[in-house]
Formats: structure tokens, sequence, C-alpha cells
């Protein structure tokens, strides 16, 4: 009986820890495709506006009436909410790396959906973020003693 | 005008990212679901630090727009990671974060690969 109220003592913690992994792989992935699909309508909804931007802040505003660039920005404003709840659980240092799949997204998408010229080396960096985002996301996801509930 | 406006991005983004960071940590483990979005949004507006950060974040998403218009969105997005760096030795310096080996070199990884996405 004891032993078992033991082994379910060092089991607490250790499911915290488990779900609170599970809490900022949702964050991270939620993050990724809100910031990657936002990202993509904004730069729909830029390139077709007739104006260039400049210093006059009327400009953005009224880009913003373009229904591409309008869904774009809520999208980004929701990815921004989430990125700040993915840092009150995890490191910067481990946030940055992780998230940074959404270039690749991001190379992707502007050659299949708004049809860019992507290069070999361009390709190539992509393998490169994948496999470092892979590396640090296998690391700790703070080291700092965040991410405990209040 | 992009070289400016890149370095506006950045610049903005190292800025509120560390602020961000920092204060989250405090605030404590927060959600966005539906309660806790009401929540968190209650956290910002209690926090001047956070709206400092969300003003810097403004700083850094308009000159992104004005950038992901001149130039394409496969340079423009890599590009701006170039942030990376800067944010990670602030998050050493300022934040104290541990950043082992194997963090370190992913971060190199992904740092190499934003380069060559931004040539």
């Amino acid at each position: 009986m004891q032993e078992n109220g033991v082994s379910m003592e060092l089991e607490a913690p250790e499911a915290r820890r488990a779900g609170r992994g599970v809490a900022v792989f949702a964050l991270v992935l939620l993050f990724i495709g809100l910031k990657a699909v936002g990202n993509l309508s904004l730069a729909w909804g830029m390139k077709h506006q007739a104006e260039a931007l400049s210093a006059n802040p009327l400009g953005y505003v009224l880009a913003m009436a373009n229904p591409f660039a309008a869904l774009g920005v809520a999208m980004l404003i929701l990815a921004l909410l989430t990125r700040m709840a993915l840092l009150s659980r995890a490191d910067l240092s481990y946030v940055l790396p992780v998230t940074a799949i959404g270039y690749v997204l991001a190379t992707a998408m502007g050659r299949f959906v708004l049809h860019e010229t992507v290069s070999g080396a361009r390709w190539a960096g992509t393998v490169f973020i994948v496999i470092g985002a892979a590396m640090v996301s296998s690391t700790e996801q703070t080291t700092t003693g965040g991410g405990e509930a209040r | 005008m992009k070289w400016v406006l890149l370095g506006l991005i950045i610049g903005a983004t190292v800025m509120s990212d560390v602020l961000q960071s920092h204060e989250m940590k405090r605030a404590g483990a927060q959600s966005v679901g539906l309660r806790g979005l009401g929540r968190l949004l209650r956290e910002i507006a209690a926090r001047r630090y956070l709206i400092l950060a969300i003003g810097c974040m403004a700083v850094s998403f308009f000159s992104f727009m004005a950038l992901v218009q001149r130039e394409p969105l496969s340079f423009a997005v890599p590009a701006s990671a170039a942030s990376f760096v800067v944010e990670t030795v602030m998050a050493k310096l300022v934040l104290k974060e541990r950043i082992g080996t194997k963090r370190a070199a992913g971060t190199l990884l992904v740092l190499c690969g934003v380069v060559l996405v931004a040539r």
C-alpha cells in the first residue's frame, strides 16, 4: 500500500511534466499553422494592393481593407497570443529554433502557392532548419523554472 | 529601403521577444482556450512591459508589411530570422537560460539554414 503511495507520488511530477510537454507541442503546432497561413494571406492581400506602402500610417489602415490582408492580420494576432502562451511555458532559446519550421512552410508556400522562384540553396537551407529544429526540440523545454501554473 | 526595413524588423523583434519571454515567465503558465485567452489578455493589460513588447511587435509587423509588398515572401520571412542570433545571446545573458551543446548546435544549424534561405 505504502509502496503504491510512494510510486504514485513519484509518478505525479513525471505525469505533470509529460502533460506540460504535450501542451507545449500543441501550442507550437498551433502557432506554426496560424503564422504560416496568416503570412500567406497577408502576402497575397498586400501583393494585390495597387499602391506601395510609405511612411504614411493611413496607407497601412487602408491596406487592411483588403479581406486577405485583414484575415492575415487576424490570424497573426492570434499567432502572437499563442506564442505568448508558449513563452510562459518554454525557454525563448527553445521556442525560437523549434518554431523555425515556419520558415520552411513559408518557403514552400511562396514556391507552390505564390509561384515564387526558390533556388537550390534555399531548399538546402530549409533542410538545415528542419534538422536544427529537430535537435533543439529534443532538449529540455525550460531551464529557468518557467511553465508552472500559478 | 529593403535593408532599413529588415533592420527595423530585427531590432524590434529582439526587444519584443526578450520582454515577452521575461514577463510571461513571471505571469505563469498560460493557455489559449476560451477561458485561457481572457486570462492572457488580462495579464497583458496588467503588465506594462508586455504592452511595450506589443508596441515593438507592431513596429516589426508594419515594417514586415512594407517589406513583403516589395520583396518575395520566401525572402522576407527567412531573412527576418537573423534576429535569432541576437535573441539566443540575449536569452543566455538577460534571461539566464541554460543553452547546452545540443541546443547551441541545433540553433547554429537553423541559423545556417536561414542564411542559405535568405540568399
